[in-house]
């Protein structure tokens, strides 16, 4: 019996109709928008001005905040502008435009393809560098590394689990990004494993990715023998199952351990990353070159072309869509991420971000809600909860408004993954209506945590 | 059968009387002091339990209005200056008499005016859909269209309007609880003066977008040209981050805002007669004819003597 | 190009509906009603016609007319699954009108009054029946030698459970009376035993409550802990006096215990959601159902069970809940 998480989970179909196609570099739109808040925290503040050139992986704004990170010029061309435009939800977004030129890129940064195994030893350089790269988290929260990777004072890191279980169904670029560039991921598990000192660090890949745990395992063989930092890596083979990915589910299914409500996965000494962050920290870390790209898969079984592409920061959704031949016509819906938990896309003129990791086409029939019907207390939304909450119970208490006892049901634990609302048979829209709950407990919480501290 | 009667009225009798005398006791024991004139000023409240003074019910709000020294905090905008004028004479207080208001919706995004440019599939709710996107037309400021405010209205006085999409206020049920304003995710209804015999100017409009991108949107958007403010000779309007407001506290009624907007985003309700715009425009013409003409006197009454120009003239050069 | 959807995640949804869901248990009562059909005959074709029209109609009616209701829940099995179990329950020779009172009581009654499909408390199927039982207790004890459909040779009088609880009244002896009347297990598990249609044939049940499992449906919880009750209450009396009380498996065959074990006590609407209140509901079942079996004045007792934890349910929700994440 392979390991998984101890609670609660769903089996969509997997559908990852793009797994065979290998990563394909984006040709450079003619212009890229760079949204100043791409992360979670502050947004940053501009470094450039109106007017401006730029060239590739020049930092082109600087944290605004502790929990910040840099933004870099994804192109080489000049700044044309400094203002709101509209992001994929349609709200307005402190965007750099910058008209490209060419293809320059900053001094120092290394282009080759050569891997380079020596780590440095001074962990303060290291982790300088992942900061001046601009790395956050690119498995959905985009929480800024540099912060992850320093834990508080007092706090032990036993493990460090890289993230490759790409549960989401449809999604395959970490798959790709494993396959393709397994080394390169080693070798930023190795340094964020230095950097953290632990002994441990597993990579969790999911069992319908036999090749990515073959091709890991190989690799890891071989780079043993180059230096002993890489000992005490493994990779561990985890059951499918949604959301596996889930930084709580996965803590739980690698080393059996829960975080508890409120705590931090550094509190049962775990620290996670993802398959993509390791491979943005080994850019940034070996090559000095911070995130300007990342893959993305472009996929949906109405999609005419699947693919996988390396795509600069800040490109137009719209241009990667003409690029692989336009909107399908039976095309009612596009996601940016998943199924499961996607970001539904209301305007295409947006651009992607550090975190965008999938353009997803759906079909009128494949994702249009059901009408809603009446509870029939089956209790399947409370089996797949995997945080065994009862959502059939918040939502009765959300519509009630009953905020105490929305809170006393562990509301604010919840992980938004949607298996509620994926598994309900009368298709109650359980998790629209747990999220704002939620977030009003928490704001709850919030407040009285200020009001004890400052008494 | 007739011993068998006897006995068994003669124990329910005996029964009613233990249980009556046990819970007399125990109603004794735990009787609640309690200040008398709170059940008083609960009965003239309205009852609604509506929460619209900031208290969870009128029971708490006779009991806060009871306990403080004054009634300046605590207002109950359903029962408005009568109920309040009970309430201050049940106290001894004197109760600060508020112009009656009602909710105001500031947004006129029609599904003509602002077409939609995606569909909303998810629950229809406008909380929901405000924390998901900017919403289903091309304005991030306006109606969301799913009638949370329709459901915080206790009183009736919300509906949707099936052909707009928008909410509409029967001014004669609202309240001014204030529930609405506070359901609403984008801010938008308002609770305004509902003015002399319910006659109101206000700006149905809050797209704070810079004008061609709030036109594009919206065909009633406010584009913030700031002409209203130009106009208002009653310092009323104010421009602040492309939008305008009009303060009803100043406002004159005098609807010279509405007959300028390009976009025929202000709004004068009520008034008994239609707004002749061409004979409004033409007066504020004369108007500003005439300030020039006085002006330019001025200015060479000014070269003549020198002395201070008149403030009013002052004024309106600033604003321009 | 059209407008694009828009709505908050997931996107995607599992196969399940509540309509699918329902239309699974009706597959699996199709081996039940078959068995009862070859062994009854059109007698109780009847009975399953009226009981699942009248419940369809009255369903569609009073959510219709009475609640007026946009949504009708009538494409949704569910009154189907009400009007199949509900005929199951009664003998074969019910008058079609008693038959119909009984789908009214069910419907109407048991779950239209409480706000319809998914509000109510009691197990409508039981309500409709148990009213019928005290209401037409003639009809619904009464039992007659079956005209077979096709045919199949079935020596059939009063329920097994009926025979005994008589029998000790009239101060036999429960081996005395199993031998007299020939009551054996293999027949009780294979199909002719008397008594109502859902009572003959414990392995047609038993492949229906096997597909439900399958198909995941249910889990199995509730239907093991009646049974594991069942087994243990009546061993402990056995042991004790095997003349005065029966044996743990002639419990476990005869009767409405399959039936109302696999298909009744696990109707979504009116079980616990968690896990340790549904074990707790089946013990609470298979407890009181042996209590009337061996000290009640009906020879069967669950119908009454069900219905009597369906009440603690609202109570067994609140106490106890599934384990959460993170938390003790």
């Amino acid at each position: 019996m392979t390991r998984t998480f101890s609670m609660g989970g769903v089996h969509p179909s997997d559908s990852k109709i793009s797994r065979g196609c290998a990563i394909e570099v984006l040709p450079t739109p003619p212009t890229v928008y760079i949204q100043l808040s791409q992360h979670i925290g502050a947004p940053a503040k501009p470094l450039v001005a109106v007017g401006d050139s730029v060239k590739v992986g020049q930092p082109i704004a600087e944290p605004g905040g502790f929990v910040s990170a840099y933004i870099h010029s994804s192109v080489s061309g000049k700044v044309k502008s400094i203002a709101p435009r509209k992001d994929l939800a349609g709200n307005n977004q402190m965007c750099i435009e910058i008209t490209v030129e060419g293809d320059e890129w900053m001094e120092g940064i290394d282009t080759s393809d050569t891997l380079i195994t020596d780590i440095i030893d001074d962990n303060k350089a290291i982790l300088d560098k992942i900061r001046l790269g601009g790395v956050v988290g690119l498995g959905g929260a985009t929480f800024p590394t540099h912060v992850k990777l320093s834990p508080p004072p007092g706090k032990k890191c036993e493990m460090l689990i890289i993230n490759g279980c790409e549960c989401e169904p449809y999604l395959t670029s970490d798959f790709r990004t494993l396959l393709e560039k397994g080394e390169q991921v080693v070798v930023g598990t190795a340094i964020i494993k230095q950097v953290l000192g632990v002994d441990k660090a597993t990579i969790g890949i999911e069992d319908n990715k036999p090749e990515a745990i073959a091709h890991i395992n190989e690799v890891l063989a071989s780079l043993r023998k180059v230096s002993p930092k890489f000992e005490g890596i493994e990779v561990m083979s985890l059951m499918k199952k949604y959301p596996e990915g889930g930084e709580k589910q996965l803590i739980d299914a690698v080393m059996g351990r829960q975080v508890a409500s409120g705590g931090l996965p550094i509190d049962v000494g775990a620290v996670v990353q993802n398959v993509a962050t390791a491979l943005a920290v080994y850019d940034a870390v070996q090559k000095n070159k911070p995130i300007i790209d990342n893959s993305v898969t472009v996929t949906g079984e109405c999609f005419p072309r699947q693919a996988n592409l390396l795509v600069r920061v800040g490109t137009p959704l719209s241009y990667i869509v003409d690029y692989l031949g336009g909107m399908p016509a039976d095309a009612a819906k596009v996601i940016s991420g998943g199924p499961m938990m996607g970001r539904a896309i209301a305007n295409m003129d947006a651009a992607t971000l550090k975190g965008t990791s999938a353009l997803l086409f759906l079909t009128e029939k494949q994702t249009r809600r059901e009408p809603e019907g009446p509870c029939i207390r089956c209790g399947k939304c409370a089996q797949a909860c995997p945080m065994g909450l009862e959502p059939f119970l918040l939502n009765r208490l959300a519509r009630a408004g009953k905020v105490e006892e929305l809170e006393d049901n562990a509301v604010q634990d919840c992980i938004e993954c949607g298996c509620c609302l994926y598994s309900c048979p009368a298709h109650i829209p359980l998790l629209d209506i747990i999220r704002p709950a939620k977030g009003q407990v928490i704001g709850l919480i919030r407040a009285r945590k200020a009001a004890q501290a400052a008494k | 059968m007739t011993t068998t009667i006897i006995w068994t009225i003669a124990i329910i009798a005996i029964l009613g009387l233990v249980l009556a005398v046990i819970l007399y006791l125990v109603a004794e024991k735990f009787k609640v002091e309690e200040d008398p004139r709170i059940d008083e000023v609960e009965k003239v409240m309205p009852g609604a339990n509506c929460g619209g003074c900031g208290f969870a019910g009128c029971r708490a709000f006779a009991d806060a209005a009871v306990k403080a020294p004054n009634l300046d905090n605590n207002y109950c905008p359903v029962g408005g200056n009568e109920v309040m004028k009970k309430v201050a004479a049940i106290l001894g207080y004197t109760v600060q008499e508020k112009a009656p208001q009602v909710a105001v919706v500031r947004c006129n995004g029609t599904c003509e005016n602002r077409p939609k440019v995606n569909d909303y599939d998810g629950f229809s709710s406008c909380k929901v859909k405000a924390a998901l996107y900017a919403g289903d037309t091309g304005c991030a400021y306006g109606c969301l269209g799913c009638g949370d405010c329709v459901a915080a209205c206790q009183f009736g006085a919300l509906s949707m309007d099936p052909v707009t999409g928008l909410p509409v206020v029967d001014q004669e049920k609202c309240t001014a609880c204030g529930a609405c304003t506070k359901a609403c995710p984008k801010g938008i209804i308002e609770l305004r003066a509902k003015g002399p015999r319910g006659m109101r100017m206000y700006v149905s409009c809050v797209n704070k977008d810079k004008g061609p991108a709030a036109k594009k949107a919206c065909a009633a958007a406010c584009i913030g040209c700031g002409i209203c403010q130009k106009t208002c000779t009653h310092d009323a309007i104010t421009v602040e981050n492309n939008v305008a407001y009009i303060d009803y506290s100043k406002c004159k009624l005098c609807r010279e805002c509405e007959a300028m907007c390009p976009t025929g985003a202000i709004h004068g309700v009520n008034f008994p007669k239609p707004l002749d715009k061409d004979a409004v425009k033409a007066r504020i013409q004369e108007r500003n004819r005439k300030a020039k003409e006085a002006a330019a006197a001025a200015a060479a009454a000014a070269k003549e003597a020198p002395a201070p120009a008149p403030v009013a003239t002052q004024n309106k050069e600033e604003k321009a | 190009m059209s407008r694009l959807l828009v709505s908050p995640s997931p996107h995607i949804h599992a196969k399940e509906s509540t309509a699918s869901l329902m239309r699974d248990v009706v597959i699996a009562l199709i081996p039940a009603v078959l068995v009862s059909v070859v062994f009854y005959g059109w007698k109780e074709l009847l009975v399953l016609a009226v009981s699942v029209l009248s419940c369809l109609v009255l369903e569609y009616v009073i959510t219709r007319y009475m609640m007026k209701k946009e949504n009708n829940t009538l494409c949704d099995f569910s009154a189907a699954v009400t009007g199949i179990l509900l005929a199951l329950n009664l003998p074969y020779t019910t008058p079609w009108w008693v038959v119909f009172i009984g789908a009214a009581v069910a419907i109407g009654v048991g779950k239209m009054t409480f706000g319809g499909l998914g509000q109510n408390v009691f197990n409508p199927a039981l309500v409709g029946r148990v009213f019928l039982l005290v209401s037409y207790p003639t009809y619904m004890t009464h039992w007659e030698a079956p005209q077979s459909l096709f045919g199949v040779d079935a020596v059939s009088g009063p329920t097994p459970l009926g025979i005994i609880k008589e029998g000790l009244l009239q101060g036999n002896t429960v081996p005395q009376l199993m031998a007299d009347n020939g009551l054996n297990y293999g027949q009780m598990l294979f199909a002719s035993v008397g008594g109502s249609a859902g009572e003959i044939s414990a392995i047609a049940l038993l492949i229906g409550f096997v597909y439900l499992l399958v198909k995941k449906v249910i889990r199995p919880h509730i239907t093991l802990s009646i049974w594991a009750t069942v087994a243990v209450v009546s061993l402990i009396f056995w042991l004790c006096a095997p003349d005065r009380f029966t044996d743990p498996l002639f419990n476990l065959l005869t009767g409405g215990m399959i039936l109302g074990s696999c298909f009744m006590a696990t109707d979504y609407v009116t079980s616990p959601m968690s896990v340790k209140g549904g074990i707790i509901f089946g013990i609470g079942i298979g407890f009181i159902t042996m209590m009337i079996r061996y000290f009640g004045s009906y020879p069967e007792g669950m119908s009454f069970a069900i219905l009597i934890m369906n009440a603690t349910v609202p109570l067994l929700n609140m106490w106890f809940h599934q384990k959460k994440y993170g938390r003790a």
